[in-house]
């Protein structure tokens, strides 16, 4: 593909017809701490095999999870990957196609898509699934903006635990005007009241909130309760935006059989590697009553003019590249490899067996918690129902026992505080810098566990 | 094709006014140059409306177009029916395929609008 850049003139003259003087003036709202101020910072050439040994050797400066014991969640998950995921996703086909606008060449790519959605849906109890958002936080966003759009008001309250990224992106989208949010904080047993006059009936107010966003399990690996958040989203006007786990609903009740009206998440666990954090994808579900709402691109199922079955991208007016100014999101893309690595997954382990994964990281998780507490080096904050996650607080420096369990091999959870700011958790602070979220997986045995917890008591 | 008892606007709404409401939906021939109607979003009822601002949008097989009224006032009902059944704009515009009725803060709005002979002028240029 040519590239064909720009002159100077040129470049000149759109800074002027968009009012800037300068190109940095588009950057303003890139916050400064994180500009490079300086050139970058790029050596000269290298021949192919220095080259591949410069970058063997800075990937061996890490420590890759792989090579550890990890109990390190909080968004990001050390799941078992099927080789199959892989060998689907590198066919050239999917590989190096980029979005599907044309139904004739696509159909492969374009019913990949549809599976996904069609599996996303039986997995959330929602009638209608998007091709997928950038991410789990993202699809937050936009389910935000979503229900602003549907109950034509403009503010979301949302659960201060859902995990601190996600609330970030949140603010971001709502710093450009779009919404505005309030945050409800957890009681002492580490989840949202959801009760009648309870807190957050109270931070629902009255009748002017678009939605309340809640995350369950929480940031603490804490399960809400979704069925009282429906009741009183609803009573309130309002609509329930649920993100969720998508391993988790294996074996967890699908949100929308608890009432949500808008279901989203992050798809790592589905057959993503950890990758450093990213790339994965966000899902996004709803009912069908908002699905001219939704945000996002749409694959549908129809019939050709023989009558053979077809995949199409339907309801394409919601979307920019047809109403600009009208559109549901400026996202008008997806993450269709990522997504397609979650539906090769979910064959691949099929019904029973993403129960049973999920059952066994659940099982895993209640077992290492109880063998933690046995040290006597942790104590439980609270006793609130829990699945593949929970948080302990420990006795001692926090760092210090993650530094040294590092040596022999462990990666010892996440440091609660590690997560972002708490401030709107509703957390003691004089708790919360004890806290540390520990995540178990399928892929932790036993003996791990409990040589684990021995190397806890040793500290 | 342009029933002589309605009064028409350029963007191609027609109004029937019965006392000080104004029974509003889409003409011939816009229900004939969108095509195959496959969705009508209305406003609720008891939202007001102000003439030449968008109240609504059609969304047939080819495009999406924005519903105009033509006239200020308060929405006191909506077509429900087309939500089911959106082609009943196709079918029959101006009865079943109505959209909302609007009780008009000024029915004197009304005798500006084209009458059916004016608009039957008006699209003749237009197509």
């Amino acid at each position: 593909m040519r590239h064909i850049p720009v002159t100077c003139e040129q470049r000149e003259a759109m800074l002027r017809a968009v009012g800037c003087d300068a190109i940095g003036d588009l950057f303003t709202d890139v916050p400064v701490e994180v500009r490079l101020e300086r050139p970058l910072d790029v050596p000269g050439g290298l021949g192919e095999m220095e080259l591949v040994s410069h970058l063997r050797g800075l990937a061996d400066a890490n420590d890759p999870a792989s090579g550890m014991v990890s109990f390190a969640g909080a968004g990001c998950y050390d799941h078992y990957v099927p080789s199959i995921v892989d060998h689907v996703l590198r066919r050239p086909e999917f590989f190096t196609a980029y979005t599907p606008y044309q139904p004739e060449v696509s159909q492969g790519t374009l019913q990949a898509i549809y599976e996904y959605q069609s599996m996303i849906c039986a997995l959330t109890g929602m009638d209608v699934a998007n091709a997928s958002m950038y991410d789990g936080a993202t699809a937050l966003a936009e389910a935000a903006m979503m229900a602003c759009r549907v109950t034509r008001r403009r503010r979301v309250v949302c659960a201060g635990t859902v995990h601190p990224e996600w609330q970030r992106t949140l603010l971001t989208y709502a710093e450009a005007g779009t919404f505005d949010v309030t945050f409800v904080g957890c009681e002492a047993n580490g989840t949202v009241a959801m009760d009648d006059g309870g807190a957050l009936a109270a931070a629902l107010g009255d009748g002017d909130v678009a939605a309340f966003l809640v995350s369950s399990p929480n940031v603490l690996g804490n399960l809400e309760d979704l069925t009282g958040a429906a009741a009183r989203a609803h009573d309130a006007g309002a609509l329930l935006v649920a993100a969720a786990n998508p391993l988790l609903l294996g074996v967890l009740e699908a949100p929308g059989a608890a009432g949500a009206d808008i279901v989203v998440g992050e798809g790592q666990p589905l057959g993503i590697p950890m990758s450093f954090g990213g790339p994965a994808f966000g899902f996004f579900a709803c009912r069908e009553a908002h699905m001219r709402h939704m945000p996002g691109r749409l694959v549908g199922r129809t019939v050709d003019l023989d009558g053979n079955t077809a995949f199409v991208l339907t309801l394409s007016t919601r979307e920019q590249h047809i109403r600009r100014e009208k559109a549901t999101s400026n996202i008008c893309s997806n993450q269709a490899l990522c997504a397609l690595a979650a539906a090769t997954y979910l064959c691949a382990v099929g019904r029973e067996g993403l129960a049973s994964t999920a059952r066994a990281c659940v099982a895993k998780a209640h077992y290492l918690r109880d063998r933690l507490l046995a040290t006597g080096r942790f104590s439980a904050p609270w006793d609130a129902p829990f699945a593949h996650e929970f948080t302990l607080a420990y006795t001692g420096d926090v760092s210090a026992m993650r530094e040294s369990l590092l040596e022999r091999g462990f990666l010892a959870g996440v440091p609660l505080a590690l997560t972002g700011s708490l401030d709107a958790t509703g957390i003691d602070p004089g708790l919360a810098g004890s806290l540390v979220v520990f995540a178990v997986t399928e892929k932790r045995t036993r003996v791990e566990m409990d040589t684990f917890a021995q190397e806890v008591s040793s500290l | 094709m342009y029933p002589s008892d309605l009064k028409y606007d350029k963007e191609h709404e027609w109004v029937r006014l019965e006392g000080d409401i104004a029974i509003i939906g889409i003409s011939h021939f816009a229900q004939n140059q969108l095509g195959e109607v496959v969705y009508v979003d209305l406003p609720s009822e008891g939202d007001s409306v102000n003439a030449g601002e968008a109240f609504g949008e059609i969304e047939s097989v080819k495009s999406v177009s924005e519903l105009y009224s033509p006239a200020d006032g308060e929405i006191v009902k909506v077509n429900a029916s087309l939500s089911d059944a959106p082609e009943v704009v196709n079918e029959d515009p101006y009865g079943e395929g109505w959209m909302i009725q609007v009780k008009l803060a000024d029915p004197s709005q009304i005798d500006g609008l084209l009458s059916a002979e004016e608009y039957e002028a008006f699209v003749s240029e237009e197509a």
